[in-house]
């Protein structure tokens, strides 16, 4: 219990760590998406380039796109600059170090299935199969040109009839293979080469200035945590004592029509409401006549029928008597 | 059980997460449901359009509709939107986020059922196969067949182990030909969804930023509000119940020494608090008699809370009334009962 309550408090804790997790479970989700799918290359010479350079492009972008969307820092940076000025100066260094943190995070699972697909060898042997110079193979330089273009375009399908067993279709297919691994590769020395030389070569740059804006970015990330926390609680309260001083208004009513002498019980958990009817008129007037939005005049309400116009609608008379619950 | 107090606590403490949790587990549900489905292309002509397009667009309705029905927001929706103005205004923007956030949530799973189906192929084969571009993809020197003929032949695509058109049309070439359609149309729907998402999540911070913290603020007031009040409603009907039954027993007791014409034998030095709580019955045949009359006659819904008991089942009155009832006339003794407060 001790562990897991540890973990999931430090996952909460850092902000930067819940991203963190969010982006290694995208990553994990790609690559199981990718084992899952079922590529079947149509085997076609127009449609082959068109589907297998779709496949290796496309769900990039979907996955860098829900990467965006999944990240709250993202909000919390178009807030930050779309705000108005107001009484706090906008930093554009801060702006920029949460835009392109954001960037790294979401390109991480389109880069994983780009590597896996290349790797994989399927999309590129699928796309380029009909580019291959038929030349160099054997099996094709008897065929005419359309119909080299034609077997070629079926060597991704193993289980066509017409190259099915052909050591040639193999042979395209190695070759294809061999680039398309070699491009993997490449890439992913590439990309880890940059992360790396990224890492290291910051602190040479201006290190006091990234800490500022590291700081300050994880300042306004934790301001608008704390700030809807804190409307949170303050809605709680707020229906509290909404509620409460419904019931005691209900009580007021109820003494003012009953000639019984209030009793008053220090702990009255009934709330002087003590029958039936009195319990279904509560409940009535709950939903046909809720009580404005109101708390600080609780002890003045008498009249059932005054309308009190609510907070939201932003009215000068409320908002200049009532400024703790106006521009939510 | 701490473990699962403390992911209660946090889905419960943050209304949105808890929506999020539904929402992400309708989606895998979706998954689950479609990968146990078991397709059964009918290969018929005039069938395999209506089956496949069936399956391709009612089960995401469904889900849709199953969306909104698990969603608790939404009782509260319908109750903000039709209750009578009173005191309170009503505020347009708060009813179109409520409706627009759960409407979002909602449409997830159909979304992911839509994807996975599109992904998988098997739909869009049985329900285009007929419209096969057979002079493309087929063998141009097969005798040509009649219009029905041939759509009875290309029906019969997805079902291998009945197909006779392999001389006309491949099976396999016909079959990665809509599949390779099927998979680009899944594919695009799910980029198309992902960026509708994105503009929806990214335009509004740049538009209406101080219109939607207000009303996500009062949508969540209005959430809040409403479960407190259930909660305040159950606590009173709590303490109405206690008091409640206590004055029935109290009753009973009371019955039974007017009955007996005794004083009840009370041990104030022994097991004082263990007598009280025995309310003055203290033999099987007064029990009998109290649970008798708890189901014959159950005591109005009126508590008097300075009133001496009266009897509650003893003089057979029958159902208890709806409107308060008037005070019934107890030829009995005045007694200077013991009355115990709650």
């Amino acid at each position: 219990m001790d562990r897991f309550r540890m973990i999931f408090q430090y996952f909460q804790s850092n902000s930067e760590s819940v991203m963190n997790g969010i982006c290694g479970l995208l990553a994990l989700a790609s690559i199981k998406i990718y084992t899952c799918f079922d590529f079947s290359c149509p085997c076609l010479h127009r449609y082959n380039m068109a589907y297998g350079l779709g496949i290796l492009f496309v769900p990039p972008v979907a996955f860098f796109l829900c990467g965006l969307i999944l990240n709250r820092q993202s909000l919390v940076m178009l807030d930050e600059w779309r705000r108005p000025q107001g009484c706090r100066r906008k930093d554009p260094a801060v702006i920029r170090y949460m835009c392109s943190s954001i960037m790294q995070r979401a390109m991480v699972a389109p880069a994983v299935w780009i590597v896996v697909a290349l790797l994989d060898g399927k999309c590129l042997i699928c796309a380029f199969s009909s580019s291959v110079d038929p030349e160099k193979f054997p099996g094709f330089t008897n065929a005419t040109a359309e119909q080299a273009q034609e077997l070629l375009a079926k060597v991704p399908c193993k289980e066509d009839e017409l190259v099915g067993s052909s050591t040639s279709r193999r042979a395209v297919s190695r070759y294809l293979r061999c680039w398309s691994q070699a491009l993997g590769w490449s890439i992913l020395l590439m990309l880890i080469i940059a992360a790396f030389l990224a890492r290291w070569l910051r602190p040479c740059f201006n290190q006091a200035a990234l800490l500022q804006t590291r700081h300050w970015s994880n300042y306004i990330d934790i301001e608008q945590k704390i700030f809807e926390e804190t409307c949170c609680e303050h809605s709680r309260l707020f229906a509290h004592k909404c509620i409460l001083h419904f019931f005691e208004s209900m009580r007021e009513e109820i003494r003012q029509h009953s000639f019984d002498l209030p009793k008053e019980e220090e702990e009255d958990l009934l709330r002087g409401i003590t029958h039936q009817d009195q319990v279904n008129k509560l409940l009535k007037t709950w939903y046909y006549e809720k009580p404005p939005l109101d708390v600080s005049q609780a002890t003045q309400r008498h009249h059932l029928g005054r309308e009190r116009p609510p907070p939201w609608t932003g009215s000068p008379h409320v908002q200049s008597k009532f400024p703790q619950h106006t521009n939510v | 059980m701490d473990k699962f107090r403390m992911i209660f606590q946090f889905l419960q403490s943050n209304q949105e997460s808890f929506m999020n949790g539904i929402c992400g587990i309708m989606a895998l549900a979706s998954a689950q449901l479609y990968s146990a489905f078991d397709f059964n292309c009918p290969c018929l002509p005039r069938y395999n359009l209506a089956y496949g397009l069936g399956v391709l667009l009612v089960p995401p309705l469904i889900l849709f509709l199953l969306g909104f029905v698990l969603n608790n927001n939404v009782s509260m929706l319908a109750e903000e939107w039709r209750r009578p103005r009173g005191r309170r205004g009503k505020d347009g923007a708060v009813l179109r986020y409520m409706f627009c956030s759960m409407a979002q949530r909602a449409m997830i799973a159909p979304a992911v059922w839509v994807s996975v189906t599109l992904l998988d192929g098997k739909c869009i084969t049985c329900a285009f196969c007929t419209s096969l571009p057979v002079g493309a993809l087929g063998n141009a020197s097969h005798p040509r067949l009649s219009q029905e003929e041939m759509k009875r032949v290309l029906a019969r695509i997805p079902c291998k182990e009945i197909y006779d058109g392999q001389e006309l049309v491949a099976n396999e070439v016909a079959v990665r030909y809509l599949r390779c359609i099927s998979q680009a149309l899944g594919w695009c729907f799910m980029l198309l969804m992902t960026t509708l998402a994105f503009l929806v999540r990214s335009l509004r911070p740049c538009f209406t930023q101080a219109a939607f913290l207000k009303s996500r603020y009062w949508s969540h007031y209005i959430d809040i509000e409403r479960k407190l009040f259930d909660e305040t409603c159950t606590e009173h009907a709590r303490s109405f119940a206690k008091v409640c039954i206590q004055q029935f027993f109290q009753g009973m007791s009371t019955d039974m020494e007017t009955a007996h014409c005794h004083l009840p034998k009370k041990n104030p030095t022994d097991d004082g608090e263990a007598s009280e709580k025995l309310l003055g019955i203290t033999d099987q045949g007064t029990m009998n008699t109290a649970l008798k009359s708890w189901h014959r006659c159950k005591p109005p819904l009126h508590l008097h809370p300075d009133a001496p008991s009266r009897g509650n089942g003893w003089t057979g009155e029958g159902q208890f009334p709806l409107k308060p009832p008037p005070e019934p006339p107890a030829p009995r003794k005045e007694m200077a009962a013991y009355y115990s407060r709650v």
